[in-house]
């Protein structure tokens, strides 16, 4: 077993060595049917003057550029059968002239030509080397294989025999070792050549990344309306009537004494509470008016709840996304919290409009301005939220104000 | 005087049955969707009937629709529509036209037996109760114009004079004499190029015409 231990490194070059020779072997089939399209007006008989010639190097190479296409996917097949390594197509460029036009078509066309025929001819020697190696290797039984005549008429022949045979071990070692070599980097040009473009793979990623961010938010979305409505149909018609029966008892239990009315009133009193907690906790994570009256009811209804002067003038002929209307009211919602708690203004105002495919916000107050969006988490919060779906925040705060937060959110126009 | 209920939540239901029976109205019918509560409206004849706004099977202003059907063929059956959230739209529509017996509240002021109990009667009695925060998130809308001309405590004034309040009601709430609010009101009057009126709902009605709903 140790002894085994001590040979896996040196064997290592052996790993696999039966798929890459017939990654090697296929690759050279490949590569000699295509040189046949070359010299088929090579053949006898063939082209004499300059203008022919040209034609007859320029025909057989448009073919096979124009084929490009099948015989990617022929060695894409040839990669993923024989060595299990997946090459993925680059996008299709459509028309002749589009095809013609795309960076991928002349990467294919450079492999087809010029990388693989250069490997395929390594690939060629690769498998001579192989055939010698293989029969050097194995000189004994070759020559016990010939007349005993032979092996009379050269004594002594053992001695370069065994030379023979060590010769060809090395060779079928070295053949090993360069299979797997050739195989790897044939594999690593044609994913260079034949599979899509870096730039094409960052594309498909950013594309995927941003709908899978798309819809982590929708989930979210969804998770917060389910809440809400859960909260509302649940505990929050409990407390209401909890609260009426306790506002009952009240009004009908006029002859109790004075303590246990105190107590009732107090329940009564805390149920309210409870219940007004509960609806602006509510707000916060999807208020239901969003979702059925829209944006512009929602916002006048933060408006009314900030205890200071507010304007709105929302202008909103079409309603934007469910996920762009959250994050307007949220924006709109923070920044309003945020004029009331540090702004000491006396009025704010808000605007709401589409322009374009860009739903505008802007939240003006009159405050003394000096808001920092590094310093508090509230306008950190904000710009990230505005982030979520790829809308810009900006905030102009001088010291002594006015403040103004502008937000655009894309949405479809 | 009988009344008709209609909403759909089952808790919230039992506690309005329970608070009108209180406040001394005969409830002779309650639903959970819009359809039966017309059809309930055309049976009983009520004096009054409460609306949630949003009921099955849409679950969006089923209420509201039940209500503007119930003004035009029963003009005098009362009508108090109950909501989750303040919506000036359907607000504006309830009061557009006549606006005598006409409530818009907020669900959780049914909490505030006491209140809602005189808005009961109020709106049963052809009389105007509309939520506080629908009064200001209307007047939210229109801050641009003669409106500005008001005082804060003048605004505070015709606020409560929207929601229906009384003078003695608006003393009340503001901790003034009766009086002082009789001269702040002719005041908002004037100011506003009103003339004057002393009949409670009309003083209503001009108020709601100028916030652009009636």
């Amino acid at each position: 077993m140790p002894l085994l231990a001590l040979a896996r490194p040196l064997l290592r070059p052996f790993d696999g060595v039966g798929r890459s020779v017939a990654c090697i072997a296929v690759g050279v089939l490949v590569q000699l049917a295509a040189l046949l399209v070359v010299a088929v007006p090579w053949l006898p008989g063939g082209p004499d003057e300059v203008l022919s010639v040209l034609a007859a190097v320029a025909v057989p190479l448009a073919v096979l550029a124009a084929a490009a296409p099948v015989l990617s996917a022929v060695q894409r097949a040839r990669f993923r059968n024989r060595l299990g390594v997946e090459i993925a197509a680059p996008a299709p460029a459509g028309s002749v002239v589009r095809r013609l036009r795309a960076e991928s078509t002349w990467r294919q066309v450079r492999y087809h030509l010029l990388v693989g025929p250069l490997l395929a001819l390594g690939g060629a020697v690769t498998l001579l080397l192989w055939a010698a190696a293989g029969v050097a290797a194995t000189v004994y039984v070759w020559i016990w294989a010939l007349p005993p005549e032979v092996r009379l008429a050269n004594i002594g022949y053992t001695t370069q025999a065994a030379y023979v045979t060590l010769a060809g071990a090395a060779g079928l070692y070295a053949a090993a070792w360069l299979s797997g070599v050739l195989a790897r980097t044939d594999a690593r040009a044609a994913a260079r050549r034949l599979g899509p473009s870096r730039a094409e793979l960052l594309e498909q990623r950013v594309e995927e990344v941003t709908e899978s961010r798309a819809g982590v938010l929708d989930a979210a979305d969804a998770e917060r309306r389910r809440i809400e409505r859960d909260l509302h149909d649940g505990a929050q018609q409990r407390l209401v009537s909890m609260a009426v029966n306790l506002g009952l008892a009240k009004v009908t239990l006029k002859d109790l004494p004075e303590d246990a009315r105190k107590v009732i009133d107090e329940a009564h009193r805390e149920a309210k509470e409870a219940i007004a907690e509960l609806s602006s906790l509510v707000r916060g994570l999807h208020p239901a008016v969003l979702e059925d009256r829209g944006l512009d009811a929602a916002l006048s209804g933060i408006a009314e709840r900030t205890p200071l002067p507010v304007g709105l003038r929302a202008d909103l002929p079409v309603r934007p996304a469910p996920a762009v209307e959250a994050v307007a009211y949220f924006v709109v919602s923070e920044a309003l919290a945020n004029v009331v708690k540090h702004a000491r203004a006396t009025r704010a105002d808000v605007r709401v409009e589409t322009r374009g495919g860009i739903l505008l916000v802007v939240v003006t107050d009159d405050g003394v301005g000096g808001a920092d969006p590094t310093g508090g988490t509230g306008l950190a919060g904000l710009a990230k939220r505005v982030a979520s779906v790829d809308g810009t925040f900006s905030i102009s705060s001088p010291a002594g104000g006015p403040t103004v937060v502008t937000v655009e959110l894309p949405c479809a126009p | 005087m009988r009344a008709v209920i209609a909403e759909d939540s089952v808790l919230l239901r039992i506690g309005l049955v329970k608070v009108l029976e209180a406040a001394g109205f005969d409830v002779v019918a309650e639903t959970g969707d819009a359809e039966a509560v017309l059809a309930a409206v055309e049976e009983h004849r009520p004096g009054l009937v409460v609306l949630d706004v949003r009921m099955p099977p849409g679950f969006t202003d089923e209420g509201v629709r039940a209500a503007l059907v119930i003004r035009k063929q029963w003009p005098d059956t009362a009508v108090l529509l109950l909501s989750q959230y303040v919506e000036e739209r359907y607000a504006a529509d309830l009061l557009s036209g006549d606006t005598r017996g006409v409530g818009y509240l907020l669900k959780e002021r049914v909490a505030d037996v006491e209140e809602f109990i005189d808005a009961l009667r109020r709106v049963a009695g052809g009389g105007t109760a509309l939520d506080p925060q629908v009064v200001s998130q209307l007047l939210l809308r229109r801050h641009s114009d003669p409106l500005d001309r008001l005082t804060p405590r003048e605004r505070d004034v015709l606020e409560l004079m929207a929601s229906g309040r009384s003078n003695a009601g608006i003393a009340q709430a503001l901790v003034v004499s009766e009086s002082a609010v009789a001269k702040h009101i002719n005041s908002i009057l004037a100011k506003l190029d009103l003339p004057k009126a002393d009949a409670d709902h009309r003083r209503v009605l001009a108020v709601l015409r100028f916030l652009g709903v009636g």
